[in-house]
């Protein structure tokens, strides 16, 4: 059966909206920002090509590097923190007792919270004074200056990090609901106990959940910003400076846009990297089921 | 509220699988599973509490005044509580231009997000051209792109059009709906029998009266989890607002907070801001209350199982 050109193409003309948007506010961007990295743009003048200048000073930039070394530092106890955290609540929210619901609401209020309004809270929690620290007097601890020390600021905003669990809980909540249950009841005949069933059929049947938290946090602690912007601004003496507070600052406090796009190209790489590494492991530890459907 | 619950299904519910075996072990029922139900209720009691703590402790803080929190040790709960806090936030900022911003931004957003990502996705479901699939690939892997790597020349560009410091550039890209929403509902939509807009067809309906009558009243739920999410993301919304408003009243309230925060006073005013950041946050809890169960089914929707 022939078509006409507009029988065969006329369903593009619903994605024109995004095509546009895509075009205008993502793929010219995109490649802009490239052409920038490689000039010594100050928002003022025409930019200058210095093609890799940028890129050279950024491998012997010690304040660049330190934000690099801190964003490992929180990535690396983030991630595999909030992913323990959250799969032990998402396992306690998925027995069956009564007023679940309302349990279900409060651990996830957090994470729907999250912005600014939240984070200020944290001055408080965290104050010398405040309620943490007389919490950890209680025990004859002393509390440390929390936001203040070079030592405890990064952990300070690690430790705050495992408030907002919410969204993968959510998400390996989602995925013990898919799990069948005749797999369990299989394990139990085979006279299995309830940790070699957590192990031997939740945790595998999992692991596709488990996979793309793990991508969906490394993506997010790359772009920590906020939480350091607001309760440290990147000190004390840039303990807390994530690479995207740097490019913040070179590029919206002191205009310095072309080195500023070539910290978001770097960024950009080690993201990717990251990802594209993951994806690569991943089938030596992931579990797929044949799924026709898809 | 309810919903949740009758979609809380037999995942590792440990109590349901002990009753397979409860005949045989009679023990168990009588001791043991009352004696997990005890456990379970301790750990989440404990968990809430853990979770829920930081929210009643901002309510505690905005009663305070400045000088309690500088005391050593600061009242646990102030007495008598400092009421004047909730009158004195409105006086020293331009908080109701704050509101008035961040509500035409979400509004906009959720009708104009929602409504344009329902149509794009309506294409890529249920219409047919060559480079579909590849467009559509496109559309997810765009949901990898950081936000960062774009933000220079957006700035470079808003500003010589004139759009900074205005909600224009926090308003005008959304015509293009949003990468993750068209991901959502172009699954839900795939999910609907074809047989009922072939039927349509037949009788002579466009696909436009297809999608208006027989797909989006169909995917309500889908549409409304969709409308939800992008409400909290509107509102919660930081960075890019942060980067392009200057002017105190043209501030959103999210990047209000933060000037709220940083640069009024010489020294913090701690009960101030947590004043300020609960009337921030009302909403979304109020909104989060009412659509609960949106979100489960939003995460479910995208189709990601264990």
């Amino acid at each position: 059966m022939k078509r006409t050109v507009w029988q065969q193409w006329s369903g593009i003309l619903f994605a024109v909206p995004w095509l546009l948007q895509f075009v205008l506010f993502i793929l010219i961007p995109f490649a802009a920002s490239f052409w920038l990295s490689l000039t010594d743009y100050r928002f003022r003048d025409f930019p200058q090509m210095i093609w890799l200048e940028n890129y050279a000073d950024l491998a012997s930039d010690d304040v660049f590097l330190k934000s690099v070394f801190n964003t490992l530092y929180y990535t690396v106890f983030h991630v595999p923190g909030v992913m323990i955290i959250a799969f032990f609540i998402a396992i306690l929210l998925n027995q069956k007792v009564k007023g679940m619901p309302l349990f279900r609401t409060l651990f996830y209020l957090p994470s729907v919270t999250a912005g600014v309004a939240t984070i200020m809270l944290w001055l408080v929690i965290l104050q010398p004074n405040g309620i943490l620290n007389q919490a950890l007097g209680l025990f004859g601890l002393p509390g440390p200056r929390w936001l203040t020390s070079t030592q405890w600021a990064m952990p300070s905003l690690i430790l705050m990090s495992f408030w907002t669990v919410g969204t993968t809980m959510i998400l390996y909540l989602a995925g013990l609901q898919g799990i069948p249950q005749h797999l369990y009841e299989a394990a139990s005949i085979d006279g299995a106990g309830h940790l070699r069933k957590l192990w031997h059929v939740t945790v595998p049947m999992m692991t596709p959940t488990i996979f793309l938290t793990l991508v969906l946090g490394i993506i997010g602690s790359w772009q920590v910003f906020t939480q350091a912007l607001i309760l440290t601004g990147g000190g004390p003496a840039n303990a807390t400076l994530f690479v995207l507070l740097y490019l913040y600052r070179k590029a919206f406090l002191i205009f310095q846009m072309g080195y500023a796009s070539a910290i978001a190209w770097v960024l950009f790489v080690i993201i990717l990297i990251f990802t594209l590494i993951q994806f690569g492991i991943a089938r030596r530890w992931v579990y797929y089921e044949y799924d026709e459907s898809s | 509220m309810a919903l949740l619950s009758e979609r809380a299904p037999p995942g590792s519910g440990v109590g349901e699988r002990m009753q397979s075996t409860v005949t045989i072990r009679g023990w168990r029922a009588r001791i043991l599973r009352p004696a997990w139900r005890v456990l379970v209720y301790a750990m989440l009691v404990a968990g809430s509490a853990i979770y829920g703590f930081p929210f009643a402790w901002m309510v505690r803080s905005s009663f305070m005044t400045i000088d309690q929190f500088y005391e050593d040790p600061p009242p646990f709960f102030p007495l008598p509580p400092n009421w004047s806090s909730y009158t004195e936030v409105w006086e020293t900022g331009p908080i109701v231009w704050w509101i008035a911003n961040s509500t035409i931004v979400t509004v906009l957003g959720v009708v104009l997000m929602t409504f344009v990502s329902a149509v794009v996705a309506f294409g890529f479901a249920r219409t047919e051209y060559p480079i579909r699939d590849a467009l559509f690939l496109l559309v997810i892997s765009t949901m990898m792109l950081p936000e960062h790597v774009t933000i220079i020349p957006k700035v470079i560009i808003f500003r010589d059009l004139g759009w900074l410091d205005t909600l224009l550039p926090l308003t005008v890209p959304m015509i293009g709906g949003s990468a993750f929403f068209i991901f959502i509902l172009r699954q839900f939509f795939r999910t609907i029998p074809r047989e009922l807009d072939d039927a349509a067809a037949i009788d002579g309906a466009s696909p436009l009266r297809v999608m208006f009558t027989i797909v989006f009243p169909l995917s309500k739920p889908a549409i409304a989890t969709v409308a939800v999410f992008s409400f909290i993301g509107k509102w919660n919304e930081f960075f890019e607002p942060f980067i392009y408003l200057n002017t105190p009243e043209r501030m959103t309230f999210a990047v209000g907070l933060r000037f709220f925060q940083a640069g009024m006073w010489e020294q913090p005013q701690l009960h101030l801001q947590m004043a300020v950041a609960l009337i921030a946050v009302a909403p979304i809890v109020v909104i989060f209350f009412f659509a609960q169960q949106h979100f489960v089914r939003g995460i479910t929707l995208t189709g990601i199982k264990g």
